[in-house]
């Protein structure tokens, strides 16, 4: 507890953040999975999820964050996100076509219908979430060492 | 559906699973980044010559992306012309990655320069089999993204300068793509370029079409690096590691610009006299202009950088004459250009990998000490210079002859003159660079690695071998067909739509 009010920013932020941050997640896997029969999708779910981590972040400091969600990790989900995507894209040739939707569509307006396209949005959310959170832990990095060469 | 046509989406797939499976295990696996660099780019070369046997047989062979029928969904199509730039990108792909082996050694992270690479390559080979008019646009900045990070690979200062600066002005120039690609959306209601350009020859011309001509000519002409658009290009070329230097001059600017700039104005557009007239203009203009700037540079990769703008001044000269001949030639030495000024970078970074530096007049009696950078880079000189027999004779020879065929006696002169400078420029660098007495500080100079070696003499086989293409048998099945596909023009619509109805 002592610990974590080291770095970082006020309780009282620290507090809020607590309360939303999951909600945040939670909102962006709403927005990911429902993304075939309602606005959003991959690419807004992934931001959304992102940000939840980028909330964290900003408040309590990148050891914090870090402990969550390592480096080495950001960086598998980006690459395993577009590799994810391109095998469901080349499943397609066992159906004759790249890229054909090969699953069954099932009952339009369901949650489990559209054949591949939930498994899409689920590797575009992934590839967008970890390249915009590893696109921010770049920017935040280059400064902390900016600011230890100062 | 054809079976032939099955291959064409390979040529996207397999780059990309190339970048991304080195950025998920290239760093923990030291060996993975150059066997999937190098293996992966032969097979994808192989393909690319797998592909001319079919296309000369069926001439257009459609592939529509997820079994949706063209003009709703995207289609991949190969013609003559594709099939020519996917021979020049991939050839010359794979020897820039042989030569990445040893050469990007000096680098700290080459996972992240192969992941680099394989973007590029899977937009540029994108940019070429694409049907669809705005995934092209996101091949195009795809593949630019991917050369903006590799410019900067170094993160020196005058290579981060460098980048930024191609990063600004290319990005300016995909914008106006973007635009006259919004605007033609909006007069013809498709994106699909064979549906694009049947719809554009019932509606006729516009005062709209000159004005997305204008645009495209600026975006396109901007990546090509034609001579008011040009001044990126001196700056971004050199800066890059060498096989990167390579791969921009000698395929990235084609793909992007050349390619582009053909493929819209013959096949969706339609041609006119007076875009011919523009092409050829701006193409003269290059040519000697990149001449006259190259002739003064002491540092050797901006010496070749300024000459790749005059050479694609040749290119788009002999495609801007509009005759039959001329397109050929502006073909051919769109070929051989990436050929040997591909070269050219893989010797200057072979000069620098043993020497560290680029400046021409530290050098000198470097082939003593380097028998085969010195024996390549005479060869490639001499091509580019256009001495016979060698492959760039070849082609200016026939810009020239279509040029006086075609009564431009004023272009000719200036196509020549341009040859005779190049001629004295590359002198100079064998000259200074490799020829002449060896100075105290080279004693210990030491020829370059064996992966090295290997590239620089396939590119120069290359280069003594080009000729052979226009022999009549070699010439019908692969020149012939992709100039075949500019000179029927706007056939192509319906000859891309009508693969499709019958197959």
């Amino acid at each position: 507890m002592s610990k974590e009010h080291e770095s970082g920013m006020s309780v009282i932020v620290k507090t809020i953040t607590r309360l939303t941050v999951g909600l945040i997640f939670l909102f962006g896997i709403y927005i990911l999975v429902h993304g075939h029969v309602s606005p959003g999708g991959g690419f807004a779910g992934g931001v959304i999820i992102a940000l939840s981590f980028v909330h964290l972040m900003l408040a309590y400091g990148k050891e914090v964050s870090f402990k969550k969600l390592p480096r080495a990790v950001v960086h598998f989900f980006e690459s395993f996100g577009a590799l994810m995507f391109l095998g469901i894209a080349l499943l397609g040739f066992t159906s004759g076509y790249f890229f054909i939707n090969f699953i069954s569509k099932g009952q339009p307006f369901k949650l489990f219908s559209a054949g591949i396209i939930p498994l899409c949005n689920i590797a575009i959310s992934l590839k967008v979430g970890a390249g915009l959170f590893a696109i921010f832990l770049a920017l935040v990095l280059l400064k902390f060492e900016a600011e230890k060469r100062k | 559906m054809n079976p032939a046509s099955q291959l064409i989406p390979l040529f996207v797939v397999i780059p990309l699973s190339g970048a991304f499976l080195i950025a998920l295990m290239g760093k923990k696996l030291k060996w993975l980044p150059d066997f999937t660099g190098t293996f992966l780019t032969l097979v994808l070369f192989i393909l690319s010559l797998v592909a001319i046997k079919p296309t000369d047989l069926y001439h257009t062979l459609v592939y529509s992306v997820g079994a949706w029928k063209p003009p709703i969904g995207i289609s991949l199509v190969q013609d003559g012309l594709t099939v020519l730039m996917l021979v020049v990108v991939n050839l010359v792909v794979f020897c820039i990655a042989l030569y990445s082996i040893n050469y990007m050694e000096r680098f700290t992270s080459k996972w992240k320069f192969y992941t680099l690479f394989f973007l590029m390559l899977a937009g540029m080979n994108g940019v070429i089999v694409t049907g669809d008019l705005f995934n092209l646009y996101v091949f195009l900045e795809i593949a630019s993204v991917a050369s903006f990070a590799l410019v900067a690979f170094g993160t020196e200062r005058h290579e981060l300068e460098a980048a930024f600066k191609y990063a600004v002005m290319s990005s300016v120039g995909s914008l106006f793509v973007l635009l006259g690609i919004a605007m033609l959306y909006g007069y013809t209601g498709t994106l699909n370029m064979a549906d694009m350009s049947v719809v554009l020859v019932h509606k006729g011309e516009g005062k709209l079409i000159a004005m997305i001509s204008v645009f495209f000519i600026m975006g396109f002409g901007l990546k090509a690096a034609l001579v008011p658009f040009h001044s990126w290009l001196p700056d971004a070329h050199p800066s890059a590691p060498a096989p990167i230097s390579a791969m921009l001059s000698g395929v990235l600017i084609k793909a992007l610009g050349v390619y582009t700039l053909c493929r819209i104005f013959f096949n969706v557009i339609g041609i006119t006299p007076a875009i011919l007239s523009v092409f050829m203009f701006m193409g003269a203009l290059s040519m000697v202009v990149g001449v006259f700037l190259a002739i003064g540079q002491w540092d050797m990769k901006r010496l070749l950088a300024y000459h790749s703008i005059s050479q694609i001044g040749y290119v788009i000269l002999g495609i801007g004459l509009g005759t039959p001949l001329g397109i050929l030639g502006g073909l051919f030495h769109l070929f051989n250009h990436s050929v040997f000024k591909s070269l050219l970078f893989l010797n200057s970074g072979a000069v620098e990998y043993s020497t560290g530096t680029r400046d021409l007049q530290e050098m000198g009696g470097l082939s003593q000490k380097m028998p085969v950078t010195s024996g390549t880079s005479l060869i490639a000189s001499m091509s580019i210079a256009g001495v016979p027999p060698f492959n760039g004779f070849w082609s200016k020879l026939l810009i020239i002859i279509a040029a006086v065929q075609a009564g431009r006696y004023g272009y000719a002169f200036w196509a020549v003159l341009a040859s005779i400078l190049t001629l004295a420029s590359f002198m100079k660098v064998m000259k200074y660079a490799f020829y002449g007495s060896l100075r105290e500080k080279w004693a210990s100079v030491i020829e370059v690695p064996v992966f090295m070696k290997l590239a620089m003499v396939i590119l120069a086989f290359f280069c003594v071998a080009g000729g052979l293409l226009l022999v009549p048998s070699v010439q019908g099945v692969f020149l012939q067909q992709a100039q075949a596909v500019l000179v029927e023009g706007l056939q192509y619509g319906s000859r891309a739509l009508g693969v499709i109805g019958s197959g």
